[in-house]
């Protein structure tokens, strides 16, 4: 792809690593941000007028399961890390190269490796060779790995090479085959259910382990008020941990469920409206470091089902932005904070350069209007599936426009 | 005023007065749950259905008011007693009544259950009797069918016809059940009936004590308003009625008691432990039962206290007054038309 030609945004609010978003312009050329600030485009620049609209970085999402371009493009996500629950899984380096190849030309798809062969927990997959072939991390996919002497393995080997370990922090000894956190909802739906501590438990053996052995680890949804306790104490003794969480799990809790609602079922499961309170909180203090799609759509045949029939997860990419936006219009975080979820902490964990507004980082820029209201409509999204378990929900801020390394991709 | 409404008018002076006429007494198109009933609409059906208690005790068993509609029961579990009771319940009200053994069918095959739903639709059922293994399934099929569905049994959800039978039961036994202390004790983890009997048995005023180890006590029960217990003697003291559940072993995945026998010494309802309930207390089950683990024979065949059988034979009659009820709007009955 030839090197896009250079131009200018100007007349929006920049949203910088700190501050309130600010009155200004940013200046593209040979794909990078050449400038930002109080700056005037270059003669022969191409000049976009913002009018008035948040000039943003493009969306990391730091974790999907399906490789969706409308749904990332609406969403504005210019980078999607990849989980390894892929069929076959990505634990071989051809896969990884083939899959990081995928997003060509108009999306940057990072896949996160395979921690263990087929997923399995057991062995090791090549996790060098994989590197090179472009998994910039290592995932442990959709389920805990229970063995701790692999899991010990895993991360002094991952860290020797520099890569960040993504654990599914559930204890699957307690989890087993539940569907919904045990409490007053499932026992009234009469569905198989785990203790939430099942997650506290599981990040309280990850978390020791990263410890042990110095190496970073991610945990990639935390829900519980447990171990989110668990994750700030350790971040508070140095450990490299950082958290994630999807919106699911700050908007809703497991009154969702009622009705057997499949599109509310999750993994991990939704939680109690305490959890949920507490994830609120620790999204406030900076305990969580992403918030990511977990962008998994699926059709009639995995979700029409009897609830603990269907196939967790939810087509989450093209909501990202505005339910995030949400907690900025809230009071809980402020926009610069949205922007670290969002983009900022998911490009440091996969080491990539862009994810902020700053000279010299990859063109992946977002031009959002924050207040613009739209309804989330199941029947017309962009994604594959229309599996949203906020269907019929009025939200606001839009995506109007969007760069991929300097070349335009939305609007 | 129709003859039937008038009939109905002198056989009960009571009964009007009770409930909001016509089709306001039960404003429902389907029978999913005991949850969502009022308790005024729970005791419609108890009162509905002792008209049938007294005509299935006659040598000629048989009402038309059904006849020439079709019922399916459409079965995906396993069962004999439920569907057999169904069967006759449709039968004595003269309804066409097919049985679909889905078990063995097209839903092993891989066809969809909303597929399997969309079939049935399309043969034009006037009610759907549906028992699935998965919770929920019977809403989600409800929600497919032009027709009324009765939940025969969903997964670990409810079973509401067996908790409206308990309770038609213990109101023959004992005149009322507002302010008598039940007593469940067995596997309430994985069991429907236990939830169905919770909710309908508070709503109609008894006090509810559950009784269970910690690994079949689902969790966040006191939310329905019953009482745990741990201790079986605890909670049977005062107790006016005794309702046994099996171990459902099909459903465990993993160790959830040591040993059967082990379940009998602590959970096990003997002749012996029974006396720490009333002296007049009621011995119920939903069947089938376990004879000699969590209830002894002794205790099964108790005479005049055992329900068990009666139980069985309150079954047909309240499936009847379901059918009859839920399919009243579609034959346009009196009061009923939709």
């Amino acid at each position: 792809m030839s090197t896009p030609a250079p131009f200018t945004i100007r007349n929006g609010l920049l949203v910088l690593a700190e501050g309130a978003p600010r009155k200004g312009a940013l200046r593209v050329s040979g794909g990078r941000i050449a400038a930002l600030g109080n700056i005037q485009p270059d003669e022969g620049d191409t000049v976009v007028d913002a009018k008035g609209a948040l000039i943003a970085p493009g969306l990391v999402d730091f974790g999907t399961f399906a490789i969706d371009k409308p749904a990332f493009h609406f969403g504005g996500i210019t980078r999607a890390a990849l989980m390894p629950d892929q069929s076959p899984a990505l634990d071989h380096p051809a896969r990884v190269r083939f899959a990081a190849q995928s997003g060509k030309p108009d999306l940057w798809v990072h896949p996160l490796g395979a921690a263990t062969r087929a997923l399995e927990g057991k062995e090791l997959a090549e996790l060098a060779l994989m590197r090179e072939a472009g998994a910039l991390a290592v995932a442990t996919g959709r389920h805990w790995i229970a063995d701790s002497g692999t899991m010990l393995r895993l991360l002094r080997y991952a860290g020797m090479l520099g890569m960040v370990v993504v654990s599914h922090a559930e204890d699957g000894g307690l989890s087993g085959n539940a569907v919904a956190t045990a409490g007053e909802m499932a026992t009234r739906l009469g569905l198989p259910s785990a203790p939430a501590e099942a997650e506290a438990l599981a990040a309280a053996r990850d978390i020791a382990i990263a410890e042990l052995s110095g190496a970073r680890l991610h945990l990639r949804q935390v829900t519980t008020a447990s171990a989110l306790a668990l994750v700030r104490a350790a971040k508070a003794r140095g450990v490299a941990v950082t958290a994630g969480v999807t919106p699911a799990h700050f908007m809703l809790s497991d009154l969702a469920i009622g009705d057997f609602r499949t599109f509310a079922r999750m993994s991990p499961p939704l939680r109690c409206e305490a959890d949920r309170q507490a994830v609120l909180a620790a999204l406030a203090d900076g305990t969580i470091d992403v918030i990511a799609s977990g962008h998994d759509p699926r059709g009639p045949e995995d979700k029409r089902l009897p609830f603990v029939d269907a196939e967790p997860g939810m087509a989450g990419a093209e909501t990202l932005l505005a339910l995030t936006l949400n907690l900025v219009r809230d009071g809980v975080i402020d926009m610069a904070r949205a922007f670290a979820l969002l983009a900022a902490n998911p490009a440091r964990l996969l080491g990539v350069d862009a994810g902020s507004l700053e000279a010299g980082l990859q063109a992946d820029i977002a031009l959002i209007d924050p207040d613009r209201p739209w309804i989330v409509n199941s029947d017309k999204m962009a994604a594959s599936a229309g599996n949203t378990p906020f269907d019929r929900q009025p939200v606001q801020g839009r995506v109007t426009a969007l760069w991929k390394g300097g070349a335009r991709i939305v609007g | 005023m129709s003859k039937a409404l008038s009939s109905m008018t002198s056989a009960k002076p009571s009964h009007l007065s009770r409930y909001p006429a016509g089709s306001a007494a039960f404003p429902h198109r389907n029978l999913l749950g005991i949850a969502g009933l009022e308790s005024h609409e729970i005791e419609f059906l108890l009162d509905e259905a002792e008209q049938w208690v007294e005509l299935n005790r006659q040598p000629q068993k048989r009402d038309d008011r059904l006849a020439g509609l079709t019922i399916i029961n459409a079965f995906f579990e396993n069962s004999t007693r439920t569907r057999l009771s169904f069967e006759i319940a449709g039968k004595r009200l003269g309804a066409d009544v097919v049985n679909m053994n889905a078990a063995q069918s097209s839903v092993k095959k891989g066809e969809t259950l909303i597929d399997t739903a969309v079939t049935l639709n399309a043969m034009r059922a006037d009610a759907i009797v549906i028992r699935h293994a998965s919770s929920g399934a019977v809403s989600l099929i409800a929600g497919k069918v032009d027709c009324p569905v009765v939940n025969a049994g969903d997964g670990q959800h409810e079973h509401p016809t067996q908790a409206l039978l308990d309770a038609l039961t213990l109101r023959q036994a004992k005149g009322s059940i507002a302010g008598l202390r039940v007593t469940i004790c067995g596997d309430l983890l994985h069991s429907r009936v236990a939830r169905s009997n919770m909710l309908c048995l508070t709503a109609l005023g008894a006090e509810v004590r559950v009784c269970a180890p910690p690994a079949l006590m689902p969790e966040g029960i006191e939310a329905m308003k019953v009482a745990p217990f741990h201790d079986f003697d605890a909670a049977l003291a005062g107790a006016d009625v005794v309702m046994m559940l099996r171990l459902q072993q099909e459903r465990m995945e993993g160790q959830f008691v040591p040993s059967p026998r082990e379940f009998r010494h602590l959970y096990g309802l003997t002749l012996d432990r029974l006396g720490k309930a009333n002296s007049d207390a009621v011995v119920m089950h939903p069947g089938p039962m376990n004879r000699g683990i969590e209830i002894d024979s002794n205790v099964a065949d108790i005479a005049g206290r055992s329900l068990i059988t009666r139980q069985v034979e309150m079954g047909v009659a309240i499936r009847m007054a379901c059918l009859d009820v839920l399919t009243r709007c579609h034959r346009r009955a009196e009061g009923w038309s939709a």
